[in-house]
């Protein structure tokens, strides 16, 4: 187990060990297609102490949160709580930042809302 | 009867036909939004990490306002509504949160979850009522086959949202049948359009978004209707042409509010 197994409990609250492995999340997840590891991986990986596999992979940040994992485990393993964790792992870093507020203005257009951009940088970014 | 309210960002802004003609509805329905005063930004997104505490206390600010105010908090916008109601959620179940916020906030009375989180549909369903509503329409949007697109916010996690059945919800097809239209039930209504990633992964939004107006075109929908201002961005920029419109204005059109545009 790697330290950082510790660390992702700790900030997601969830206790990666109730999960029995019936793979729901990862059936009724929209970003499959989008994440080369899927929530039961995150949810066993962490488990197993492979964390910077994880903290290093594109699907931290292609997540959608939109909780379906969580509605849909039996086991109440909030997979997307452990994912947001394993992001929050590399984002508080020094210099771990995923979005800063300069980009923002080349990624506005007439349209975007509000939400969006306070979103993506409460996502990407060091929060409260 | 006056209600406080939580209008949020977006809806000061892109927003305004959500908030504008919600207003105006509820008005003519016999209540009053009063916009709570010096609301601050909810944040829009609500965080997941449990020893993150400074990102929740706008929600807990405009709770404790609505508390001393003596009247329900409602929202509009579905990630307003998100935030503010699991942090509601959070401060009546979980001690530590509870504490570190206010003693961090010292209110003068400490804020333990007293305030009622209302969604504006859920005024709609439990305190006006479809019944009545549907009475006061004057232009009942007649032949008009819509579809209710929940998105994830409103619904999930059922455990904390309490708002409509998760997986079968009936909230706003019954509101559309309220102001006289048909609605179209479709797989998709209640799955992710992958909003958030519209500034990180376009592909992805692109995908998603298509996917939910591609399953409501083929149900026989004509329009889709959200709560959301990221959803309905989104869906339009990245979906197809299936106009895609607030409830609100639907709301508004069928109470005679809202000039019906040809
Ligand atoms: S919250 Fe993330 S991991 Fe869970 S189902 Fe949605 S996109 Fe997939
Ligand atoms: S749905 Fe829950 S129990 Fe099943 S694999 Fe995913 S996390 Fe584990």
């Amino acid at each position: 187990m790697s330290q950082w197994t510790d660390t992702i409990r700790q900030i997601s609250g969830v206790d990666p060990r109730k999960c029995m492995k019936c793979g729901k999340c990862t059936a009724t997840c929209p970003a499959y297609d989008h994440m080369e590891y899927h929530p039961h991986q995150f949810v066993d990986m962490v488990t197993t102490g492979r964390v910077e596999e994880l903290m290093a992979s594109k699907g931290i940040y292609t997540c959608l949160t939109c909780f379906a994992c969580v509605e849909r485990c039996p086991r109440s393993v909030e997979p997307a709580a452990i994912i947001e964790a394993v992001r929050l792992a590399v984002i508080r870093q020094q210099g771990g930042n995923h979005m800063t507020p300069d980009q923002i203005p080349g990624l506005l257009d007439e349209e975007l809302p509000q939400q969006a951009i306070t979103s993506a940088l409460r996502k990407y970014s060091k929060g409260g | 009867m006056t209600y406080s309210y939580f209008p949020g960002c977006t809806l000061k802004t892109r927003g305004k036909d959500l908030d504008t003609w919600g207003r105006a509805s509820m008005e003519a329905l016999g209540i009053h939004l009063e916009e709570l005063p010096q609301w601050q930004c909810c944040g829009a997104v609500y965080p997941l990490a449990k020893d993150e505490i400074g990102s929740r206390l706008s929600a807990v600010r405009a709770l404790a306002a609505a508390r001393d105010l003596g009247t329900p908090l409602v929202t509009l916008c579905s990630a307003c509504h998100h935030v503010i109601k699991r942090t509601n959620y959070d401060i009546r179940h979980d001690a530590l949160f509870r504490d570190r916020a206010n003693n961090y906030m010292a209110p003068d009375t400490a804020y333990q979850g007293e305030a009622q989180v209302l969604h504006y549909l859920e005024v709609l369903r439990d305190h006006v009522g479809f019944d009545t509503l549907a009475k006061k329409v004057v232009k009942p949007l007649t032949g008009r086959k819509i579809g209710a697109y929940y998105g994830c916010l409103l619904l999930r996690p059922s455990k904390a949202m309490a708002f409509d059945d998760p997986e079968n919800p009936t909230i706003l097809e019954d509101f559309i049948q309220a102001i006289g239209a048909q609605p179209v039930f479709y797989a998709q209504r209640n799955e992710c359009c992958g909003g958030y990633v519209t500034l990180e992964d376009p592909s992805l939004s692109q995908a998603r978004a298509g996917a939910v107006l591609h399953n409501a075109a083929a149900q026989g929908a004509d329009t889709l209707i959200t709560a959301c201002p990221l959803c309905l961005y989104n869906l339009q920029k990245n979906g197809g042409k299936l106009p895609v419109v607030y409830f609100t204005e639907l709301l508004a059109e069928a109470l005679g509010l809202k000039e019906v545009p040809v």
